[in-house]
């Protein structure tokens, strides 16, 4: 499962599954509950906000903040099954996230929409699951973050 | 035989393939729940991926490949339901990326092997929002027309094909127990599971047209027994019924995507799985789908599988989560009132998310009127719509009850609530109704089936 594999730097570095391996460094937006991608994104799709900034009333972590080009903490995706479809038309539309990272093992609307976006678009989200609940604990919205495509997440 | 060995001649296929190969690799070494061995295809299926009926089948094909790979399927087995549900049903100018991808699809002659229902149509020349919003619409929705014909050459089965409910009788895309399906909409994956005993995974928007233009999907998650095992027992403990949308919101925020195996409810809806029973577990579970990402749940003594195996389907080390009258209450309450002024008066009241049934459209019209004549009024205080399957409304509209609700200034009407509520300027307005899909959506406000008729018919809160 998930380690925290290093503490000795100030870097702590976390070992993830790729499930759409790539490269990565953005600034981390944290959400700590279920990320419902319908009502994140679809305000910003259709109304065209450069910023992409969630629109779930629901989610305090993330509602009014910018995700594009962000590497989106989250637990797991929830809501309605439009998601992956949502995040593949913002993978299309170079509005996506910078990557996508899983503390827990990655739920199927979420692993569609990464998928198709590595399918069918040029702008595909390197996607990362099963960092682990300590990953989520210690990562917070702002810091810097580093992805491999062996699924090393780096932070700080 | 495995995706390994993919031929490819695009750069978008390419790295697909590299991504599903490495991360194939990368499974090997780790030891996540959701790990497997490489998904094995039949020689038919592995020539689809190597492109023998095109790229964009073979592309399907990678898209099912991978999307089993990460899941731990080792094989896939074939749709064997009769029709197929899609949840994407609205042409808005945003979805450009959907209509090449299905253009593609079309030109490739990689079409649905099934016909297909789809959710509702966002729009209703009945339901009017305004001379300014109804404009907003027409730029929101521009490619609908565009968007209905794709549906046409890929398998829609007729015009009226458009609701989340299609498992109405009336409508008539029922699947058998057992059946494996490709369909999205969380409602209705929700209810194929737990009311009908089919087997579909909570797939996305594109994936389930992908799996009816295969007519095969990866074997793993909900279509297994094991998948299909509950990870949390819900305990419900309250003193009267209750509201059908907020306990399905309760049990979605805590077991989030687990199946949840709910005892107690039997109490309340008996052992029998009457149109009552049907209706109140179509909108608890829409609730459950929505607030959280369930799938599937059991109820003790009432749905199917639970009444075949009982508490068997219930994992050892499964917690129980009580919900009383006090948490039901707790979590009705922290629902956010997003309207600009909280105290302002409803002007506009949903009811039918997901889609009413004929019982459920006959209740409320007995009801409504009951109400209204109790406070004297003629009409509804508060403009209301009633959303319904367009076979559904046909049927009602030669009932007396029809005709009641009409001269009470009901409109009935089987248009999708979410999809209108997503015009900025609809979204303004201050919106009640007693569904949670359409609270966790939008600005809509959330109340109870009692509070609303109070509402509705001119009461007092």
């Amino acid at each position: 499962m998930a380690m925290m594999a290093d503490t000795s730097t100030p870097k702590r570095v976390f070992k993830g599954r790729p499930v759409v391996p790539g490269t990565a460094t953005a600034e981390a937006l944290v959400s700590h509950g279920g990320f419902n991608t319908l009502a994140s994104f679809q305000k910003a799709l259709m109304f065209g906000d450069k910023d992409v900034k969630c629109s779930d009333q629901n989610n305090p972590d993330l509602y009014n903040k910018p995700m594009i080009g962000r590497a989106l903490c989250l637990p797991q995706t929830i809501g309605s099954t439009t998601g992956g479809m949502v995040l593949y038309c913002a993978s299309a539309m170079g509005k996506q996230p910078a990557c996508l990272l899983f503390s827990q093992p990655i739920d199927s609307l979420a692993a569609a929409g990464a998928i198709l976006a590595g399918v069918f678009s040029d702008n595909p989200m390197p996607t990362v699951d099963s960092l682990g609940d300590d990953f989520l604990a210690a990562v917070t919205t702002g810091a810097r973050v580093s992805v491999h495509e062996d699924g090393t997440v780096e932070l700080g | 035989m495995t995706v390994d060995t993919t031929e490819s001649t695009s750069s978008t296929t390419e790295r697909a393939q590299k991504a599903s190969a490495s991360s194939t690799t990368e499974r090997a070494s780790l030891t996540t729940e959701s790990t497997s061995s490489s998904l094995v295809l039949t020689e038919e299926q592995q020539a689809l991926l190597d492109g023998a009926k095109g790229e964009a089948m073979a592309k399907v094909v990678k898209v099912l490949v991978m999307y089993g790979e990460t899941f731990g399927a080792t094989r896939m087995v074939p749709v064997t339901s009769r029709m197929g549900h899609l949840v994407t049903s609205f042409g808005l100018s945003a979805l450009k990326p959907v209509y090449e991808l299905l253009d593609g699809l079309i030109r490739e002659g990689a079409l649905s092997q099934q016909q297909f229902t789809v959710d509702p149509r966002p729009l209703d020349a009945n339901v009017k929002a305004g001379f300014i919003a109804d404009l907003v619409f027409k730029f929101m929705y521009s490619r609908q027309d565009f968007y209905e014909k794709q549906l046409s050459e890929l398998g829609l089965v007729n015009q009226d094909g458009f609701t989340c409910a299609c498992y109405f009788d009336e409508v008539g895309n029922v699947p058998a127990p057992g059946d494996v399906l490709s369909w999205a909409e969380s409602s209705a994956v929700v209810y194929a599971n737990s009311v009908l005993g089919a087997r579909c995974n909570r797939n996305s928007g594109i994936i389930e047209l992908f799996g009816s233009v295969a007519g095969f999907v990866p074997y793993f998650g909900l279509l297994t027994d094991e998948g299909r095992t509950a990870s949390w027992i819900i305990d419900v403990q309250t003193t009267q019924k209750p509201e059908a949308q907020v306990l399905g919101s309760a049990i979605g925020m805590k077991v989030m995507e687990a199946v949840p195996y709910i005892k107690g409810l039997d109490r309340w809806l008996g052992s029998e799985l009457d149109q009552t029973a049907k209706d109140y577990l179509k909108d608890m579970g829409a609730a459950t789908a929505s607030n959280g990402a369930v799938g599937l749940y059991h109820v003790d003594g009432l749905t199917p599988e639970a009444r075949a195996l009982g508490t068997t389907l219930v994992a050892d080390d499964a917690p129980t989560y009580v919900i009383d009258d006090a948490e039901l209450a707790r979590v009705k309450a922290s629902y956010p009132v997003i309207w600009k002024d909280p105290q302002a008066q409803a002007k506009l009241a949903f009811v039918g998310c997901p889609h009413l049934s004929t019982a459920q459209l006959h209740d409320w019209a007995t009801r409504l009127d009951a109400a209204l004549t109790a406070n004297k009024r003629s009409r509804v205080a508060v403009k209301t719509v009633f959303t319904t399957a367009p076979a559904v409304r046909k049927a009602f509209e030669a009932t007396d009850d029809y005709q009641r609700l009409t001269a009470r200034g009901v409109t009935v009407s089987s248009i999708c609530p979410l999809m209108f509520m997503n015009n900025p300027l609809c979204g303004k307005m201050p919106v009640v109704t007693n569904s949670n899909k359409l609270r966790t959506y939008t600005t809509a406000r959330y109340h109870t089936d009692a509070e609303l008729l109070t509402l509705i018919s001119g009461g007092e809160l």
